[in-house]
């Protein structure tokens, strides 16, 4: 019994921040975890549930995310079930009523744009699938703007005290975007058409940006791994197909396109899924600077 | 044509069930359907022992306790549906069809609410629902990493205590995570027994979990629970009668998991280290029915421990091995010729190994291989076991 006092006693001792704290924002990604620092600055502390060296599909609900829920003020997950296996779990246990789905505190992302991919049919034996669509949308430098208005709106809601500086700091992120997303859009208008080869359905949102072609996947379904069958078949189909390049993100297994790689004289990159995944990325300008370079860079 | 097009629109109505936020202009009814899921869960176990003679010596064993079924069987097949039902409560329902004999029964595991909306991280549970004390007992069996439950609570908590009643849990604000619990309980279930007797709340629990991360790579959870139970008459068979016990049985559990992930990837390479200990006292008097004998009744006191130790661990995705050792010890008391259950002749212990193949998240194959010396003679087990897992998608629990 005297334990459990001393837990009581020591867990109040370490609880409630103050009242003065910075706006917690818990996010599921690493990319908007800066967006909402892009927007908030000072006024909030957004962590990231995930790092980018993780893959978001296979998270689990531990301890520590818990914690993090439950003193959140805002949870913004990229949502359209990316999270599906994770983030309900976390909602229900954290015991916070404010960041429930519904509240001003919950925000998905996904809302905010129009997903690809939406499946015509729902079927396991189809992979992984999603079944609202494509949740990788933070490859479309477009999307992370409609997602930055939305933000901006919901930080205001939930710090009214600071609301102004919330609409200064998306004004100012707003400009410096816009004017980045110009130098961007000419940058990539030469790559249009050209045909890629993706290691997960990972990169549908920047191939939509861009006008790239996908024409292949290392992974047979989505979610499974790269099969040497499956390999060998595409080997044989992009023999008669001009690929201009392989595409995978930091956490998905290299040895896939590196064979693939090899044996057809394709290049394979690591493109930057998140901020802060490759060296460059530090932040959401450097990411897409990353994209953007890496793709235009000429191959023999 | 027409119809296709049809069909291929209806489709994702019937699949998705999980998801109540579903198009929203569509008005068919069926859009609030909770998420559903079902686990079809089989094996194959080969004994050199005679499993009917399955005891734990030391352990007054739950009439329903026992190894796996011999040779092909049908497992729990367990139906789930869960959904909030407003924006106050969330609703859970697990049954389970299963096949004993030939005759087909339906059991509900659990069926229990939730809040949503207490403040300060508060929470209120009421139903039948898995204990949360220790780290195993929460999980469903499809989700274990073993065929089987280790002996220290099959002999302790008849696998897992589950019971009628409420919880209420609160959520530390800290860093850290801590989770405080208590459990009100019908106590009906092993190790308690008639509930009736004790006003329909005759066990109650108490636990703490600590957890957090020490890296992007690892992280922990630790933590400590109380079983506190009324045995109101519970009655075993032995060999050459009947024994019933009345009295309390108190278990204090202690747990420890730690789990490693390259670059916290859990999706290539893992490795999972479990241990859980639990000590059991047992005070009150035991009633011994032998039929050409007539009835002796006298004090019992049992002081009972146990441990289990476990590693998993994930080479290459999909794959995955795993080793348990488990061990149970037992000092009795007692006034009255002891009958077989309670007599500690020798110290239950098994080595177990496993090899699981997930295709995908949704399924799995699993090879089990255990030296069990539950018995004083060794017993070599070997199951193959199959778990699949159709419609929402599973929770990814630490």
């Amino acid at each position: 019994m005297k334990t459990i006092q001393m837990l009581i006693a020591f867990a109040f001792a370490t609880a409630a921040a103050p009242a003065w704290a910075a706006l917690e924002v818990f996010t599921c990604e690493p990319e908007w975890a800066a967006l909402a620092r892009e927007i908030g600055g000072e006024l909030v502390n957004a962590e990231s549930a995930t790092t980018p060296q993780q893959d978001p599909h296979y998270i689990q609900a531990r301890p520590s995310l818990i914690a993090k829920v439950r003193r959140a003020r805002l949870v913004l997950c990229t949502g359209a079930d990316l999270e599906v296996g994770w983030l309900p779990l976390l909602l229900r246990q954290a015991g916070n009523a404010s960041v429930q789905p519904g509240q001003p505190g919950y925000m998905t992302a996904s809302d905010s744009v129009d997903l690809l991919d939406k499946p015509a049919r729902l079927d396991r034996s189809l992979g992984d699938v999603h079944p609202y669509g494509n949740p990788h949308i933070q490859t479309d430098p477009r999307n992370i703007g409609q997602v930055a208005a939305a933000l901006a709106e919901r930080l205001a809601m939930l710090d009214p005290a600071n609301a102004a500086a919330y609409q200064s700091g998306y004004a100012d992120f707003e400009a410096r975007w816009q004017s980045a997303l110009e130098r961007w859009t000419a940058a990539i208008a030469p790559l249009r058409g050209r045909q890629v080869v993706t290691h997960h359905k990972g990169w549908v949102y920047l191939e939509n940006w861009v006008g790239l072609v996908e024409v292949g996947n290392l992974e047979p379904k989505p979610g499974l791994p790269a099969s040497a069958a499956h390999l060998a078949e595409l080997l044989e189909q992009l023999k008669t197909q001009q690929v201009a390049v392989i595409i995978r993100s930091v956490y998905e297994d290299a040895k896939a396109s590196e064979w693939l790689a090899a044996r057809t004289s394709i290049p394979y990159v690591v493109l930057p899924h998140t901020v802060g995944s490759v060296p460059g990325a530090d932040d959401l300008f450097g990411m897409f600077d990353v994209i953007v370079k890496t793709l235009s860079e000429p191959r023999p | 044509m027409h119809f296709r097009k049809r069909a291929a629109h209806v489709a994702p109505f019937l699949l998705s069930m999980a998801s109540t936020a579903l198009a929203q202009d569509q008005v068919t009814g069926n859009a609030f359907n909770p998420a559903i899921s079902l686990i079809l869960d089989g094996h194959y176990a080969s004994y050199s022992l005679d499993p009917e003679g399955y005891r734990l010596p030391g352990f007054e064993l739950d009439a329903e306790a026992g190894l796996p079924t011999e040779g092909f069987s049908l497992d729990e097949t367990e139906l789930a549906m869960s959904a909030n039902v407003d924006d106050k409560y969330y609703g859970f329902l697990t049954a389970a069809l299963e096949q004993t004999d030939g005759e087909t029964s339906i059991e509900v595991e659990e069926a229990y609410f939730e809040t949503l909306a207490l403040p300060k991280g508060l929470k209120i549970k009421a139903g039948q629902f898995l204990s949360d004390i220790g780290y195993l007992n929460p999980i469903h069996a499809h989700a274990w990493d073993f065929n089987d439950t280790p002996l220290a609570y099959l002999a302790m908590l008849n696998g897992g205590y589950k019971d009628a009643g409420v919880q209420l849990s609160w959520i530390v604000p800290s860093t850290l995570f801590v989770q405080l619990g208590a459990e009100l309980l019908r106590g009906d279930s092993f190790p308690a027994a008639g509930g009736a007797a004790s006003d329909g709340t005759g066990a109650s629990t108490l636990f703490v979990h600590f957890g957090g991360d020490v890296s992007d790579e690892a992280s922990w959870r630790a933590g400590i629970s109380r079983l506190s139970a009324d045995a109101n008459d519970r009655a075993a068979d032995f060999d050459s009668g009947l024994v019933s016990f009345t009295g309390t049985s108190d278990v204090t559990m202690a747990d420890f998991v730690w789990k490693w992930a390259k670059d916290g990837n859990a999706r290539d390479r893992y490795y999972v280290v479990q241990a859980e200990y639990l000590r059991r006292k047992e005070d009150g008097e035991l009633t011994v029915s032998v039929p050409s004998a007539g009835d002796e009744i006298g004090p019992y006191v049992g002081t009972q421990d146990g441990f289990y130790v476990q590693g998993i661990y994930q080479f290459r995705p999909r794959w995955r091995v795993g080793l348990r050792y488990d061990r149970l010890e037992a000092t009795n008391e007692i006034g009255v010729t002891p009958p077989t259950p309670f007599v500690a002749d020798h110290d239950p212990n098994r080595i177990s190994v496993m090899t699981d193949f997930s295709n995908s998240e949704f399924s799995r194959l699993r090879l089990q291989l255990n030296r069990d010396d539950s018995r004083p003679e060794t017993d070599d087990q070997v199951v193959v076991q199959y778990l699949m897992s159709l419609g929402a998608h599973g929770a990814h629990r630490f």
